[in-house]
């Protein structure tokens, strides 16, 4: 590992200041970004430690009735606070479902939202990747590509962004807040990851010395907490990304679908947004015809990227699956198998 | 650049000076401070060898920045043991066989206790397998650990109520 220089602001306002340097990066808890340091795909010269800043670890109800999540929160906090997981019940499946007990400890919300990709290519300094060096090409395509992304990826970078945490996030429209060099600004959530398009090196939409303070759930969205789940198919059922992912939640009415939210993981280098099942789904009786419909709507547009043709399918059978959990109402406690097809009591078929 | 920081190791105040920014926990404990309990497997989050508490939470502490911990607690597997007197953890690994070659054993053990204080997966087998899953076993002593920690939380249990009455 490259050696650096440490330092640690002691306000949100200095942190910006020394991460604004070039070839500065904010350390959280540092589990992604040590790995990556470790194995040299990344190599900042400088460590901005955000870890001592006060009044980012908080959980908190605002006036309008969104609730804000400071980006210091722990994975594990979040999860766990009773609160938060009786509104946003399909978040904190998705948190339990990700990395371990450990890895969660420590992990910060602002670190698994800008966690980068676990493409291989991406990990290995020895292959050629655009996303770790503009313009070195991609070893991904015509590689080890099975895990790799069927929705919006290009010719430059067929990689997929690992967060579970952001999937049901999208979901409810979550925001981001930042603060820069100039000064406060909210990104949607769904703004935030760029596609690969031309520019795989560019992971969001952030700038130099941008730091996430927080993150913001509309009030609205609690209104699906009885009908939210989120369902992951893993190589192994637990501590492992996902092969696909689904966040479904539903507003129902006799039976009714008033409002669908829809979005899958481990399929794009964003958490992706399923609008067009969600306008699908709105309006019409909850069935499995219609879940089925809406799940093929979702992947119009998904197209293999290389031996991965396998992921349409599984995506568009975890969409049904997630929406017939849902439907069925969210359990009063999360799965011993967080998010498993395999937990006791969702092995059946739709 | 050299930082100095106080860290409660153990239950003792140590002051250290780091000279390198890069040091992690983990070679901070195995190589500066001769405490060699807690293991290296794979020094990439992966494994859970390195598992120890850090102000009572379990983490691997292969990924964790000594630089960045100040006035922490920290709590390894050599400080579990009161004297002579095991851990109930420590009892019941070896009450159970939950152990093979040894070498995963003090990062099963310290998530162990991290996992039992967290108390979110009770006497439920499945919820402790997921709730370990982050500490692999190249033995593949599984069944022994998972039957250890069951039993080591009801020991525990026990004592603390009678603590109480
Ligand atoms: C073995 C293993 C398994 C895992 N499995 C899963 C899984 O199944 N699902 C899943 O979702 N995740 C998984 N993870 C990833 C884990 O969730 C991330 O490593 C973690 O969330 C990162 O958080 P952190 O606080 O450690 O961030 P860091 O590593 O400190 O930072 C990550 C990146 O974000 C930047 N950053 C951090 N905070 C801010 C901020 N506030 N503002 C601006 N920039 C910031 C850093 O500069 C860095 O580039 C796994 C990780 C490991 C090691
Ligand atoms: S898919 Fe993207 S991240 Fe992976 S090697 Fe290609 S350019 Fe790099
Ligand atoms: S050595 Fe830390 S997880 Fe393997
Ligand atoms: S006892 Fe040998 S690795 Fe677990």
């Amino acid at each position: 590992m490259k050696s650096f220089e440490y330092v640690r602001p002691t306000t949100v306002r200095e942190a910006v200041a020394a991460a604004s340097e070039p070839g500065s990066a904010y350390l959280a808890a540092g589990s992604n970004l040590l790995d990556l340091m470790k194995g040299g795909v990344v190599a900042p010269d400088r460590l901005v430690d955000i870890t001592h800043l006060t009044g980012l670890d908080r959980i908190e109800t605002l006036a309008n009735g969104s609730v804000r999540i400071g980006a210091l929160v722990r994975n594990a906090e979040l999860a766990h606070d009773a609160h938060f997981a009786s509104h946003f019940p399909a978040v904190a499946e998705a948190l339990l479902s990700g990395a371990t007990a450990q890895l969660r400890n420590a992990a910060t919300v602002g670190g698994n939202l800008l966690q980068r990709t676990r493409c291989g290519y991406f990990y290995d300094a020895a292959s050629a990747c655009n996303k770790r060096v503009a313009g070195a090409g991609c070893d991904a395509r015509g590689g080890d590509n099975r895990l790799h992304a069927v929705l919006g990826w290009s010719e430059n970078c067929i990689a997929t962004h690992p967060s579970d945490f952001c999937v049901p996030l999208v979901a409810f429209d979550t925001v981001v807040e930042v603060e820069g060099r100039a000064g406060k600004r909210d990104i949607p959530l769904d703004q935030l990851h760029c596609l690969p398009a031309d520019a795989p090196e560019r992971d969001t939409v952030l700038e130099r010395g941008d730091m996430i303070v927080a993150i913001r759930l509309p009030a609205a969205a609690d209104r699906f907490a009885p009908h939210s789940r989120y369902l992951k198919v893993r190589e192994r059922t637990s501590y492992a990304f996902a092969v696909v992912s689904a966040a479904a939640a539903l507003r129902l009415d006799a039976g009714r679908i008033l409002e669908a939210r829809v979005a899958l993981g481990g399929v794009a280098l964003k958490p992706w947004r399923a609008r067009e099942a969600e306008l699908l789904l709105a309006g019409n009786q909850a069935d499995a015809a219609l879940f089925h419909r809406a799940a093929t709507a979702a992947l119009v547009d998904a197209k293999p990227s290389g031996d991965n043709g396998f992921k349409i399918e599984l995506a568009r059978r975890i969409i049904v699956r997630a929406l017939s959990l849902a439907a069925s109402g969210t359990p009063a406690r999360v799965a011993a198998l967080p998010a498993s097809a395999f937990a006791s009591g969702v092995t059946h078929h739709v | 650049m050299s930082l100095t920081k106080t860290l409660v190791i153990n239950g003792l105040k140590r002051t250290i000076v780091l000279d390198d920014p890069r040091v992690t926990l983990l070679d901070l404990l195995r190589e500066r401070l001769d405490l060699p309990g807690t293991k290296k497997g794979c020094d990439r989050g992966q494994c859970g060898a390195c598992t120890v508490l850090v102000n009572g939470r379990r983490i691997n502490s292969c990924l964790t920045l000594a630089a960045s911990l100040d006035n922490a607690e920290i709590l390894t597997i050599e400080g579990v043991a009161q004297g002579e007197q095991l851990h109930p953890v420590q009892d019941a690994f070896i009450a159970c066989d939950g152990l093979q070659c040894g070498y995963c054993t003090p990062g099963q053990i310290m998530s162990a206790i991290g996992l039992i204080q967290e108390a979110q997966a009770g006497d439920d087998a499945e919820r402790v397998r997921e709730g370990m899953s982050g500490n692999l076993c190249r033995c593949g002593a599984y069944q022994g650990i998972t039957q250890a920690v069951l039993d080591a939380q009801k020991v525990m249990r026990a004592s603390k109520q009678q603590e109480v009455v």
